[in-house]
């Protein structure tokens, strides 16, 4: 069983669990396993043909897993996992108390 | 038995290994030595040999371990005429550093020969004293602050980050602060935007952020860019400035900004909070990842989780705007290891950082060997870019 932990952006999908346990000795095995019991994460982490998003990065113990195997990336039991994806940093997700929308400029601050 | 001044000198002379001006010059050039001016501060302010440390001769014992950790270090000592020198060269020796010489004739010797000397960054009486807790540090020292008293920093936005962030920038003497912001003081900002106060409540931003920040320190310059950061204006609002704190954004302005200040080649320095949950890197262009390396494109605007009411704990935007000024300020001194390629993770819940590796995409369009080549070219490489809200792939600006 390997951790992976979510940003408090991610939690809603994932019934607001900081962490979890899962089962699988790649990447793709424990990101299967993730959405199989969360499905609201497929559309976050897949694209239709399967491919992982590129709006959301996968790390092992602080490494991308896009410069390591991808899918393939080898998970032992003690490593953690963790899922960060793009982050508009201002309004467009409420990171701060941003006040304009996708389509707004900035320099209204958070 | 009482000795003279005559015998103690020669003592010393016999004691300590004496150096010529243009011998301490090739030493210096060549490395690997400590060269230490043992006059007093006033003589230093004078001038001095580019590359020296100042330990005064009244606190050379104080503080010579702390100048020159390791005793096998070879030292080479100068004060104004050479005297000076030897007898604190018998002061090392005694202390048990193996390699001491002093520098004969001393400083005016050295000037006298023509070689390289330099003086220090001229700083007011009160601003060596404003400052004093910086002069105090050898990575800052008076270069160092005039350094910071030159330098253009620009903030996106006098919010939860670039309120602390300004605060400590001005106070540490950050010559010119821009802040770009179009919006008013609201009561809900004053949770945790530390630069704004009750009664300025409806007033710009920008010009309660210069009440405060001139009134810390009347060194600073504000500049306010009193308008909302967009494709248009971008290049003309970034230019000049040293680096770029960046709080608030959405992915648009995000993206801008990015493309924007690598063309520029200005380092961003990034920060966003969620509740209790903060992050940092510092975008260096062509040296760590852009934004554009980590995410090429952001997420459809259904994908965007989150709502636009998430709050946040006061102090996260705190702790996370000071650790982005101290990027800036490393940068901007040009000291230590800066967040480049790496992530910082801020949890305030269980008080933990944690750090993720970052990586240059080497096929990324704006970053890329490739794409700065095609954007000097004037033929910069197609990115992804918004138009009223919908990102599609299109020529990068």
């Amino acid at each position: 069983m390997s951790t992976v932990k979510f940003p408090a952006v991610l939690r809603a999908n994932v019934g607001g669990a900081r962490e979890v346990e899962v089962t699988g000795s790649t990447i793709g095995e424990v990101l299967d396993g993730l959405v199989g019991t969360y499905p609201a994460l497929r559309e976050q982490l897949f694209t239709e043909d399967g491919e992982l998003n590129r709006f959301i990065n996968v790390y092992v113990n602080g490494q991308d897993v896009r410069y390591l195997d991808g899918r393939a990336t080898a998970v032992a039991e003690t490593d953690e996992v963790r899922l960060l994806p793009a982050m508009a940093g201002g309004a467009g997700w409420g990171w701060e108390d941003g006040i304009v929308g996708l389509a707004g400029g900035v320099g209204g601050s958070g | 038995m009482p000795k003279t001044y005559p015998e103690l000198l020669r003592e010393a002379r016999t004691e300590v290994r004496e150096v010529a001006p243009a011998e301490a010059d090739a030493l210096r050039h060549r490395g690997g030595i400590a060269l230490i001016d043992v006059r007093e501060a006033s003589e230093w302010d004078q001038g001095y040999i580019p590359g020296a440390t100042n330990v005064s001769r009244s606190y050379l014992e104080q503080q010579i371990e702390g100048a020159v950790p390791d005793r096998d270090t070879p030292v080479v000592l100068y004060c104004a005429g050479g005297v000076r020198s030897l007898f604190a060269g018998q002061a090392l020796r005694a202390m048990g550093y193996t390699d001491v010489a002093s520098m004969s004739g001393g400083f005016q010797a050295w000037k006298s020969q023509g070689l390289e000397w330099t003086q220090p960054a001229y700083l007011s009486d009160q601003q060596k004293q404003r400052y004093s807790r910086h002069l105090l540090i050898p990575e800052v020292g008076s270069e160092g602050q005039a350094r910071l008293l030159d330098s253009k920093v620009l903030l996106i936005g006098a919010g939860g980050l670039g309120s602390p962030a300004a605060l400590y920038l001005a106070a540490a003497g950050v010559g010119t602060i821009g802040i770009v912001d179009f919006d008013v003081v609201d009561l809900s900002n004053l949770q945790r935007q530390v630069i704004h106060t009750s009664d300025r409540v409806g007033e710009k931003k920008t010009d309660s952020a210069r009440r405060t920040l001139t009134a810390l320190n009347p060194d600073v310059t504000v500049v306010a860019h009193e308008e909302m950061l967009v494709a248009d204006n971008v290049e003309r609002l970034i230019a000049g400035y040293e680096v770029i704190l960046d709080g608030t954004d959405t992915f648009e302005t995000r993206y801008i900004l990015n493309d924007a200040a690598v063309a520029a080649g200005i380092p961003v320095v990034h920060a966003s909070v969620f509740r209790f949950e903060g992050q940092l890197t510092t975008f260096v262009p062509y040296e760590g990842p852009c934004y554009r390396c980590l995410y090429p494109t952001p997420p459809p605007p259904e994908l965007a989780p989150g709502c636009s009411v998430a709050g946040v704990l006061g102090v996260v935007p705190g702790i996370m705007g000071l650790l982005q000024a101290n990027e800036v300020l490393k940068l901007l001194l040009g000291i230590g290891d800066s967040l480049a390629g790496r992530l910082l993770l801020f949890d305030a819940l269980a008080t933990e950082f944690t750090e993720l590796r970052l990586r240059r995409d080497p096929a990324c369009p704006v970053c890329s060997d490739e794409a700065r080549a095609a954007r000097e070219a004037g033929t910069p490489l197609p990115v992804a870019a918004a138009s009223d809200g919908v990102f599609t792939l299109g020529a990068a600006r």
